[in-house]
């Protein structure tokens, strides 16, 4: 009697979690520790503390692939709200830290509020538009706007323009898939490059230079461009098949920055070379067409906006870590997913796929 | 513009969005591609490029240490300095053949027995790249004589090197503590406060007193520097240099000529001195005895060394004054007077017989006095002055331990006082609570409070047990009127590079809620322990100012019934410990002290004339006889003027 106990007991805790997803997962879970045991030059600790997060981010996963998207959509609209408030707070009793107001002090816990708002913030326009799904008119998209551009401009003024530009990607994304015309697409494309010169003089002082990096880092090697310089010799002298696992010249000799958070694609790709990165792109390729796949067999409206939006912003996170990493993109602060060192980032990702795989779990 | 306001054809609105699916799909794909194709070109195309690029990475980042903030007492004399010094350096990855190294260099320079069970001690410590000091302090002489060398030996470096420095010693071991090699416990600490990176490179962290407790203003930030390496990893050229942001300067309220003086009054006999500024909360002065020299530490303290400071018996690496637990004998009586006459328990100018034994109804148990004949009748001043035991026996029978407990502790007794030191012990104000928690583990009767339990809680004895630094700043409350301020050590804080200054806010807590006529009823009783008929009376000769004190003896052992106390007979360690608590001037104190001399009687005869003779220095400059041209701190015996060092400045 005892096999079959344990074959229900395993049933009830695999039912929920999303067997494709979780496997690419799982794959890209191995190749983290490992780098991560490498970029922190052999901290058990750093380990302990990873394996602490990921347990947390598969609790909450489960969580949220147990709960019905149909419950869970009620929450939105009190999630973003207290998302918009702590904002809020956050521009009056904000904690600074180089420069930018990012965190709040609870007492207990310090937490960063924009972080709430990544998924907080497409909830909420889905199931706005759930909500008035057979009236949808333009005014709707107006409103949406509205709900969009308000934890934009709040994150925004912080100023954490990475973090500001995923935040309302992420809506629009909710609203590419809501079906907003191509004529406003493609029109607010045309005047965003317009408006380009007019927000390069609304950028700040280091915000300009990042660009200016990214176009010609050798104008200053030893300043700005330091960092992507290094991180592009890392790359590259990782060559076809790597240097070997704990064998990364720039990441032992310290010349990698962060590089066990923002930069740890780069000790991954000098470590494990162009087949590592091979395979990882191919991990994430893996999600993603999940993915998409459950938002094309979703039910209801919330769902298939909902589910298009978190695997786009997943998406957004590779590309643009990578890309910045790669020196293809400017420096800005985006954790690549489930590889990046940090507990909140993590759980907070644990949460969208959570939600992604109960989306995918309710069958028509 | 024209849109449909409700999509009525359902088929139609899936396929545009199946569409949009299948668009938002390829467009990810091609990023990725996009992506990929990028890592051909630089891992494959450009391989051979980046690939010597790295070989040839010349340029490394070295981190700049920034200089540890000093620390000065309130008139800027330096407490803890840095000065500059090589030191020869040995990184262990470099090494071919690290025995035969070590004995190349013994040639060179002297490497004693010590500095090689140091420097595997330190080995063992550390990560294989990061460089391990062999010899400290080398002579100009050494240095050149290895810089000369340096080709023979890959891996070694001569560097120069901050020293930390404490020119006072043992005067002030327990309130500076000291600074020490960063071991593996620190490291962890850093790396969960995520303070790691600005430690690079850093070898030193605070391990005890201000240098622990300030560590996050006196470490700075660190600076980096861009150096051209050649093969060997030598630095050839700075190419560009980010300056590191020196530690922040603390300056202290103590005044470390008052600290000598009160170290000094000691001489051999252990205890604790605390003086506060009551209307501040500042520290004037924090002593605890013996003390040890700090130096011994910083680089890594030898084994005799710590093995006969660890086992000595006078325990001097114990900073008595905050984690030292004495019961207060008779000083704790004017906070019981207080909280006495703001009970009701007895009026200001009630009066009371004070015998020489007091009983409870229906037992024979005597509870003596130290005054055999008694004091005839009393009131609470004059049983202060006197320091009639029986008096407060019957106090604190008629106010039960219920009733003392909450007003007693508005003075801060039994609880930390939020001084800047770390390890504060909290002490016991008793309470029904407090024994029932402290006896957990033992038999109802042992648990339960006895009625009879709070009488010798009434004149200091039984549970009670403070620090001295508690007695001080209780003291400081009473003087001040019970304004409380939290007791503070560092009184500025100075940014290196602005200079900029942090005032440490004398802000007082709260205000006690005691009626304020009050207070001159306990300090009538205080000022006339200094006068003729008072238990200090022989301590006011001299006096220029007003002073009000309180004398105190904490017994160490119990008495038997019908026995006598006598010293003679006792080993030194049973001997009664001396308490004074003093503050001056009367009527706008400045000065608020708690002393205590352990094993040394009667608190008029050794603790006493220690509080004089600190209080005469602070308020009029005085030296004391004794200790004139013995100063440290005053090469000769000089007036209290302000003296600023030239040596503060940086």
């Amino acid at each position: 009697m005892q096999a079959p106990l344990a074959k229900r007991i395993w049933d009830a805790i695999a039912a929920p979690f999303d067997g494709w997803l979780m496997a690419f997962l799982a794959g890209i879970f191995v190749m983290s520790m490992l780098v991560l045991f490498s970029a922190s030059n052999q901290s058990w600790h750093k380990i302990d503390n990873k394996l602490v997060y990921t347990i947390m981010a598969l609790t909450v996963m489960w969580i949220m692939a147990n709960a019905r998207p149909q419950t869970v959509m009620n929450f939105a609209p009190p999630l973003y709200a207290a998302g918009v408030l702590l904002l809020v707070g956050v521009e009056l009793f904000g904690i600074t830290v180089n420069g930018s107001t990012r965190w709040l002090n609870l007492g207990i816990v310090r937490i960063q509020p924009s972080e709430i708002m990544k998924t907080a913030l497409p909830m909420m326009v889905a199931w706005y538009f759930q909500k008035y799904e057979s009236t949808l008119n333009w005014r709707h998209y107006l409103v949406a706007v509205a709900l969009i551009a308000v934890p934009g401009a709040l994150v925004l003024k912080q100023p954490d323009l990475g973090t500001a530009v995923l935040i309302m990607g992420a809506g629009f994304f909710v609203l590419f898939f809501a079906g907003l015309s191509w004529k406003i697409i493609i029109g607010g494309l045309v005047a965003f490059l317009a408006s380009l010169p007019v927000v390069w003089n609304l950028l700040h002082d280091y915000q300009r230079r990042r660009v200016l990096t990214l176009i010609d880092p050798m104008q200053d090697p030893l300043g700005d461009g330091y960092h992507i310089i290094q991180s592009m010799i890392a790359i590259g002298s990782g060559g076809p098949w790597g240097k070997g696992w704990l064998n990364g010249s720039q990441t032992h000799l310290d010349y990698i920055p962060e590089r066990t958070t923002d930069f740890i694609f780069a000790v991954y790709s000098e470590e494990f070379g162009l087949a590592g990165n091979l395979l990882l792109l191919a991990l994430y390729l893996g999600v993603i067409t999940r993915g998409m796949l459950i938002t094309a067999r979703a039910q209801t409206l919330y769902g298939r906006l909902l589910a298009g939006a978190i695997t786009l912003s997943f998406f957004v996170y590779v590309f643009v870590n990578m890309g910045m990493v790669a020196g293809i993109l400017p420096v800005v602060g985006v954790p690549l997913p489930f590889m990046s060192y940090g507990g909140t980032a993590t759980v907070s990702l644990a949460v969208a796929l959570g939600m992604l795989m109960s989306i995918g779990n309710t069958k028509r | 513009m024209h849109r449909p306001t409700r999509l009525k054809d359902a088929q139609a609105e899936e396929s545009q969005f199946q569409l949009r699916l299948v668009i938002a799909y390829g467009f990810m794909v091609l990023m990725l591609l996009t992506l990929a194709a990028r890592f051909i070109w630089l891992q494959v195309m450009q391989y051979e490029h980046f690939a010597t690029l790295a070989q040839n990475n010349s340029i490394s980042l070295v981190p700049v240490q920034p200089n540890r903030g000093l620390i000065m007492d309130r008139n800027g004399v330096v407490l803890a300095q840095n000065h500059a010094a090589y030191t020869l350096e040995i990184t262990p990855a470099k090494m071919a053949d690290m025995e035969a190294t070590i004995k190349a260099l013994g040639g060179l320079v002297d490497i004693t027995p010590r500095d090689e069970r140091r420097f595997r001690k330190f080995l063992s410590e550390s990560k294989d790249f990061e460089p391990v000091p062999l010899k400290l302090r080398l002579s100009e002489d050494e240095a050149a004589r290895i810089a000369a060398n340096a080709w023979r030996f890959p891996g070694v470096e001569v560097k120069a090197r901050l020293f930390r420095d404490y020119p006072y010693k043992e005067l002030t071991s327990h309130v500076l503590g000291y600074i020490g090699r960063i071991n593996q416990r620190d490291q962890q600490k850093l790396e969960e406060d995520d303070k790691l990176a600005n430690y690079r490179g850093a070898t030193h962290i605070g391990k005890l007193g201000l240098e622990a407790v300030y560590e996050a203003e006196l470490h700075g930030t660190n600076g980096f520097e861009e150096v051209e390496t050649d093969a060997g990893g030598r630095a050839v050229r700075s190419l560009r240099r980010t300056p590191p942001i020196h530690g922040n300067n603390l300056k202290l309220a103590l005044d470390i000529r008052l600290q000598e003086v009160a170290d000094k009054l000691f001489g051999q006999r252990r205890g604790a001195l605390v003086a506060i500024d009551p209307q501040t909360g500042g520290v004037l002065a924090f002593v605890s005895k013996p003390g040890f020299d700090p130096n011994l530490f910083i680089d890594g303290i030898d084994s005799t060394s710590w093995k006969s400071l660890n086992e000595d018996w006078q325990k001097p690496l114990v900073n008595r004054a905050v984690r030292g637990l004495y019961p207060p004998g008779s000083t704790f009586k004017p906070f019981m007077a207080m909280a006495a006459l703001q009970s009701g328990a007895i009026g200001p100018y009630d009066l009371r017989p004070a015998p020489g034994y007091f009983t409870l109804p229906g037992s024979s148990h005597q509870f003596r006095d130290s005054n055999p004949r008694g004091n005839g009748m009393v009131n609470i001043s004059k049983a202060i002055a006197v320091s009639s035991d029986t008096f407060f026996y019957r106090v604190a029978w008629d106010m039960g331990i219920d009733r003392i407990h909450p007003l007693v502790g508005q003075f801060g007794l039994g609880q930390k006082t939020g001084i800047d030191l770390d390890g504060e012990a909290s002490g016991v104000l008793p309470s029904k609570e407090w024994k029932e928690k402290r006896f957990a583990r033992f038999k109802p009767e042992v648990r339960r409070w006895y009625p009879a339990d709070v009488v010798s809680v009434g004149i200091g004895q039984g549970f009670n047990a403070y620090t001295p630094l508690q007695m001080a700043n209780a003291t400081a409350i009473l003087a001040a009127d019970g304004k409380v301020f939290k007791p503070h050590l560092v009184q500025e804080i100075t940014q290196a590079g602005s200079g900029k200054i942090r005032l440490v806010e004398p802000r007082p807590v709260r205000t006690l809620a005691f009626r304020p006529e009050l207070y001159q009823h306990v300090k009538d009783g205080m000022v006339a322990v200094m006068r003729p008929g008072g238990t200090a009376a022989r301590l006011a000769a001299g006096l220029t100012y007003t002073m009000a004190g309180k004398t105190g003896t904490a017994q160490v052992v119990q008495i038997k019934q019908g026995a006598k106390y006598n010293a003679a007979a006792l080993a030194e360690q049973y001997r009664d410990h001396s308490w004074f608590i003093a503050f001056a001037p009367v009527e706008a104190p400045r000065i608020a002290i708690a002393v205590i001399v352990e094993n040394a009687g009667f608190g008029a005869a050794s603790a006493a004339p220690i509080a004089r003779a600190v209080s005469d220095f602070a308020l009029t400059g005085k030296v004391p006889a004794e200790l004139q041209g013995k100063m440290m701190t005053m090469p000769q015996p000089a007036p209290a003027g302000d003296k600023h060092d030239a040596s503060a400045a940086r």
